[in-house]
């Protein structure tokens, strides 16, 4: 069975696999772009955070070289400035809008899933033509990316078109009758420049999104990215307000501040138009059901508020000390209620979450000005805390703060994030 | 990689290693030794200090972490060091041996600026990470409300509400 599964799968690989390659043409001059259109590229860059992948840690931007840990091997994201030996200088458009939306390199190669062409598929023309004029106009930077470490026969990229011919669902932009406009360019920008299903969808054991859990969370670069759907832990919903104040500053009242992969997302995603920000904002609280459980939230921020106090008086649980001196002095709020510059830890998503990834890695290594609330700090606890007492803190956390069972395995939990952060470093 | 920041309104930069703490810049670089070290391990807030406006403790803050950032130390507070909680703590003679007084100072200003009338449970969470062996809590306490009373826009002259 599997061995007929497999021939099938090569069979059809190699009939659909060969792709042309595009003619190579001469860089376009910069002044052949209108200078709107580079803008409105910029722009979409952004929101696309195409420079978050395709920029090495200390490198020049969109030069690639960013390593990708994948379950697969480590993929290293490509050069796209316009240098024509190692970058994109000899694409044309029409190489440029196949890459994007069918994962084929001019030169006919297929590219890895990493990139998220499922989702730039549905990119409209004009987009790509912004996108295109922008990065043709960045300076060109000799770079070749380093070697993927995928293992044989991942790294054979003509098998890509069976990973495409399994998985690959070219989106189309087709409006839906029954939701706003709002919400209909909310889904054209959240399915496809901010891709934001490659983090928040489960993956299947091939790397694909599994569309029947759309949005059901995932775990992502050591972090859990939560569900966006109804199955979001946090006890206040994702109304369009929140989402709007976490797409543009980065900062909620009632779901904490961006942190962990997202901050560079909600950085881009800032640059959008307002209009735009709040439509992707209208689509995810109606993927959330946000409104039907509006009337709830007086009740849920009593509740947390409530639950936060606990900790701040005298106390015989070994933990509350820890608890009073490292998180209380910021985090405690009043009974008049939550303070944004004062993540409630009764209402972040972070204790509730099944995972305590998210929240361990906050307490072991902080958040820099740049992350979080702008220009506000956290420090990073694990410098002073063993495994032992941040697993103490997080179990006390979610003793307190949340009202679902204690995670299993805390300190051994503590100990591999403590590693992988170390080696992200 | 260089880490540009401002302290007490005047641009930095630092050439150390980015998880080099931020408190070591601050006292041995930067020459600023109002900030104390107390137990490293940001358990005691004697190296409390303001980044963007919120207490921050410096020993376990890694310097790249306030790359871009403001930070306010004790001899920034103000520049006749006449900070309402400063003439406070002049007034109610609060230290006796004043190693954690800055550290003190500093988070009693973030919290006046988050509770502006707090309330005695309001002081004792905020103001729990900062410990005192003198045991000059209750001078502590007293001076942040006397610092809230003279804050107060009813407090401020000329004002009216």
């Amino acid at each position: 069975m599997a061995g007929g599964v497999i021939v099938v799968v090569a069979g059809a690989a190699l009939a659909l696999a060969w792709r042309p390659a595009l003619a190579p043409i001469a860089p376009p001059p910069a002044a052949s772009f209108a200078a709107q259109q580079i803008a409105r590229g910029a722009v979409l860059a952004g929101a696309g955070y195409c420079a978050t992948c395709h920029t090495a840690k200390g490198g020049q931007p969109y030069a690639g070289g960013y390593a990708m840990e994948t379950p697969f091997g480590v993929i290293h994201s490509t050069n796209i400035t316009p240098d024509v030996a190692t970058g994109i200088g000899a694409w044309s458009q029409a190489a440029f809008n196949r890459a994007m939306r069918e994962g084929v390199a001019r030169d006919g190669s297929h590219l890895f899933p990493a990139f998220p062409y499922e989702h730039f598929s549905r990119l409209s023309d004009d987009d790509l033509v912004a996108l295109y004029a922008y990065f043709m106009t960045r300076p060109p930077v000799q770079a070749e990316a380093p070697r993927n470490t995928l293992p044989f026969p991942l790294n054979v990229r003509l098998l890509q078109a069976g990973w495409k011919l399994l998985f690959f669902r070219p989106q189309r932009d087709e409006p839906r009758a029954d939701r706003s406009a709002e919400w209909n360019r909310g889904a054209y920008l959240a399915e496809g420049l901010a891709h934001c299903g490659a983090c928040h969808t489960p993956r299947n054991a091939l790397g694909a999104e599994r569309r029947a859990q759309a949005y059901a969370g995932a775990e992502i670069d050591h972090w859990i990215a939560p569900p966006l759907d109804a199955a979001n832990p946090s006890p206040v919903a994702w109304d369009v307000d929140e989402l709007v104040a976490y797409l543009s500053t980065g900062v909620t009242r009632y779901h904490g501040t961006v942190a962990g992969p997202m901050a560079a997302v909600t950085r881009g995603i800032a640059q959008l138009p307002a209009e735009d920000i709040r439509a992707i904002a209208v689509y995810f609280a109606d993927l959330a059901g946000a409104a039907a459980r509006a009337d709830a939230t007086p009740a849920a921020v009593a509740t947390a508020l409530a639950r936060g106090a606990a900790g701040s008086g005298r106390s015989d649980d070994a933990a509350e000390p820890l608890y009073a001196a490292a998180c209380a002095s910021c985090h405690y709020n009043g009974a008049d209620g939550v303070n944004p510059l004062r993540p409630e830890l009764a209402l972040g998503s972070a204790v509730h979450l099944d995972d305590p990834t998210n929240l361990i890695q906050v307490i072991l290594f902080g958040l820099d000005a740049l992350d979080g609330a702008p220009g506000v700090v956290m420090p990073a606890f694990g410098r002073g805390l063993s495994d032992a007492d941040v697993a103490r803190l997080a179990a006390y956390l979610r003793a307190t703060r949340s009202d679902r069972p204690p995670w299993p395995d805390l300190d051994k939990k503590v100990a591999q994030v403590r590693a992988t952060g170390a080696s992200a470093e | 990689m260089t880490i540009r920041f401002t302290i007490n309104g005047r641009a930095a930069t630092s050439e150390a290693e980015g998880d080099t703490p931020l408190l070591w810049i601050i006292r041995d670089d930067l020459g600023l030794t109002g900030t104390k070290y107390g137990c490293g391990i940001g358990m005691c807030g004697a190296c409390t200090v303001h980044v963007g406006g919120r207490a921050t403790r410096a020993c376990i803050t890694p310097l790249a972490a306030v790359d871009g950032a403001a930070v306010t130390t004790i001899e920034g507070l103000d520049p006749q060091a006449a900070h309402p909680l400063q003439r406070a703590w002049r007034e109610l003679q609060v230290p006796q041996c004043g190693y954690c007084q800055s550290g003190q100072i500093m988070q009693a200003v973030a919290l006046l600026q988050d509770f502006p009338q707090p309330t005695d449970a309001d002081i004792d969470a905020v103001m729990a990470g900062c410990l005192c062996r003198c045991m000059t809590y209750v001078r502590i306490r007293e001076a942040i409300k006397k610092a809230a009373a003279a804050m107060a826009p009813a407090a401020a002259p000329g004002a009216s509400s």
